[in-house]
């Protein structure tokens, strides 16, 4: 059972949903990362979603693009992300890591040798944005081969036929994306998301998390109602943004707030 | 070659490269797209009514002009000229977004964005918004903004916002960026009109598709005026329109060479240039396709340099690596220099003040004629007029306007 699917089992079996944090890696320096990574969890995170920085975050709203920027500005490559993740496994052997990104960081550096060193340095799944199963065959079949959960994404627009495809190549989890837009956008209408998941239900049998629009504790527990698991990102990226001091601790206050809100979802 | 050229596959793979990278949010926009275009394509009503306006509005068919003069005082090969450039609005993108603006319009989109570099293909976008009474914004590097202000201004006076992008390199890469975010966004009530033969399936075919009137044309009027085909077509390539569609009806032409004119900026060796095929740069995923693709060992996309802004792009539409990887076209750099010597020389020869895109065609094409027989024949497609580079020449001069 892989880290992700084991962590995700014990949530379920306690009533309670996962909390997915999300911060892009050597924002805004290359040492705060592990750090950081350590209060998220301290915060009560239950996997990590760590952004590998890109020159061209199609995907992505502004606040997300400034903080690939500033770790850009540090040469923080794939490589580096891996080694972050591999100082943070040093104290934690629990808490799932995800890597997000976008393709070509881990087509140049190759799908086996990426898979390899992702799996030595203790990552536990990866999201590639702008890689659809349609292109992701090659891809997935290698990842899975080592133990990598590939996590997909689906949206307000994606028709029964792709749920399936998405549901026959995905391990881990799926995310779902809550708006049309990009990261950073506008709040979610949370009767709408309960309706769309629902829908997704039918299809899949493993946990469906919902992101982009959750920016505090009132519309995680609410979305925490009906999903399996938050995730928070922009938010969390605007706090790392003001600055770094006290940010550890900053950042950790943010999602305990949140947690407690959740924990009081499904009671 | 011995099987039909067919390209892409259903799919939208030329061989290792084009494909559908985006986030999911955008594919069923893609698929949809896909199935209105090959609709489209094959109903005589749509196809007529894009004739049509090809024909009354831009002005088509664009004429091949022997440039006599400039051949002569080469001295070698005779070169020709498919004048794109005295298309309506300056250049070959209208023939796309004609296209474009009609299928937008078949599939009930009210609004269109567009991004562009030196400003082409958002004149062009803009011009048919206008001509088919639509809303569009147009997305464009803040140092496009800047070195392109003619054609900023010509936007703005057919009714488009145009909106400068100031993330990353602030130039065409990035524009195109901030437009497939506003598609994402906006996907319900948006066309997005791409200007070149990239982005992901099925853009590069349908862009193609909507710009081999040119090369079609170009066959028709070589065979009428000199009862033969050139030895050699040239055209530049940035993401590589107006060089696909000279191209794609010469592809199973035996013995006409296809020459692609990439932007060598300051030299190639020199690593300041925007000449992905050239440069042997790996493939790499940008911008919803796989292609070669400037990119460091990181997968960090470079920097690229180029005096011309629609030139200045990191990759290079997926059909033109396929033709690299195939053998059938052949691809070279052209150095801002040479560029620059080829548009004076076409100014002052042929009274023609050409686009200093195009410019890197016409001194690959001067280079060639000096080495081929007076009875040898080149073919260079003029892909657009220089008037939005005057501000940038000027500067180059030293002159103050």
């Amino acid at each position: 059972m892989s880290r992700i699917e084991s962590v995700m089992q014990n949530l379920k079996a306690a009533n309670r949903q996962a909390l997915i944090p999300f911060i892009t890696a050597g924002d805004p320096a290359p040492a705060s990362t592990v750090g950081l990574m350590h209060a998220l969890v301290a915060g009560g995170a239950d996997i990590l979603e760590l952004g590998v920085p890109f020159s061209d975050p199609m995907a992505d709203g502004p606040v997300i693009q400034r903080a690939s920027e500033r770790a850009l500005k540090h040469n923080v490559s794939l490589r580096d992300v891996l080694a972050y993740v591999a100082e943070f496994r040093q104290t934690n052997t629990s808490t799932p890591v995800v890597l997000m990104g976008y393709a070509n960081p881990v087509e140049a550096m190759g799908y086996e040798a990426f898979a390899t060193a992702a799996i030595a340095a203790g990552v536990d799944g990866v999201l590639t944005v702008d890689m659809p199963p349609e292109e992701a065959e090659e891809s997935v079949t290698v990842f899975k081969k080592h133990g990598l959960d590939p996590i997909f994404l689906l949206a307000p627009t994606t028709p029964e036929s792709r749920v399936k495809e998405v549901a026959r190549m995905a391990s881990g989890y799926v995310y779902y994306v809550s708006l049309k837009g990009v990261t950073g956008s506008a709040n979610l209408d949370v009767a709408n998301v309960a309706e769309k998941l629902d829908f997704l239900k039918q299809y899949l049998n493993i946990p469906i998390g919902v992101g982009f629009g959750i920016r505090d504790a009132e519309s995680a527990k609410n979305v925490a109602k009906i999903a399996d698991a938050v995730v928070i990102g922009s938010r969390l990226v605007q706090e790392v943004e003001q600055g770094e001091a006290g940010l550890a601790r900053r950042l950790t206050e943010f999602l305990s707030g949140v947690r407690a809100a959740m924990d009081t979802a499904r009671v | 070659m011995n099987d039909k050229y067919q390209q892409p596959d259903q799919r939208g793979h030329f061989g290792q490269h084009g494909g559908i990278y985006v986030a999911e949010t955008l594919m069923p926009a893609l698929d949809e797209l896909k199935q209105e275009f090959e609709a489209a394509i094959k109903d005589p009503v749509f196809m007529a009514e894009y004739r049509h306006d090809l024909k009354h509005y831009v002005g088509r068919p664009s004429p091949i002009y022997y440039a006599e003069r400039w051949s002569n005082a080469i001295g070698g090969a005779q070169i020709y000229l498919k004048r794109e450039d005295l298309n309506h609005t300056g250049a070959h993108k209208v023939n796309n977004t004609i296209g474009q603006a009609l299928l937008a319009r078949r599939m009930g989109k009210k609004r269109v964005i567009a991004e562009t570099g030196a400003g082409q293909h958002g004149v062009a976008s803009a011009t048919v918004a206008a001509r088919y009474g639509m809303e569009c914004v147009v997305y464009m590097g803040a140092e496009d903004v800047a070195r392109q202000a003619p054609n900023v201004f010509r936007m703005k006076l057919l009714g488009a916002t145009v909106v400068a992008v100031e993330s990353g390199t602030r130039t065409l890469k990035d524009a195109m960026n901030e437009a497939m975010r506003d598609w994402v966004t906006n996907v319900d009530s948006t066309y997005y009109i791409i200007g070149t033969a990239a982005g992901p399936h099925p853009y590069p075919q349908l862009v193609r598709d909507f710009q081999v009137v040119i090369g079609e044309e170009c066959k028709a009027q070589m065979q009428e005026m000199l009862g033969r085909q050139p030895d050699a077509v040239i055209a530049c390539v940035g993401g590589g329109s107006n060089a696909i569609g000279i191209f794609h009806p010469y592809i199973e032409v035996p013995g006409v060479r296809l020459i692609g004119v990439e932007a060598g900026g300051d030299g190639v060796e020199t690593g300041r240039h925007a000449a992905p095929l050239t440069s042997n740069a790996k493939a790499g995923v940008l911008h919803g396709q796989r292609s070669y693709l400037m990119h460091d060992e990181n997968g960090q996309i470079s920097e690229t340099h180029s005096m011309s802004a629609g030139l200045d792009y990191p990759g290079v539409g997926p059909e033109h690596s396929y033709l690299k990887d195939i053998g059938r076209a052949e691809y070279v750099a052209i150095n801002d220099d040479e560029a620059m010597q080829a548009f004076h020389d076409l100014c002052k020869f042929e009274g023609i003040i050409p686009a200093l895109e195009s410019s890197h065609a016409l001194a690959q094409a001067s280079k060639m004629a000096a080495t081929m027989r007076p009875d040898e024949i080149l073919l260079v497609n003029l892909s657009g007029r220089g008037d939005k580079d005057i501000p940038t020449i000027a500067k180059k001069l030293g002159i103050q306007l």
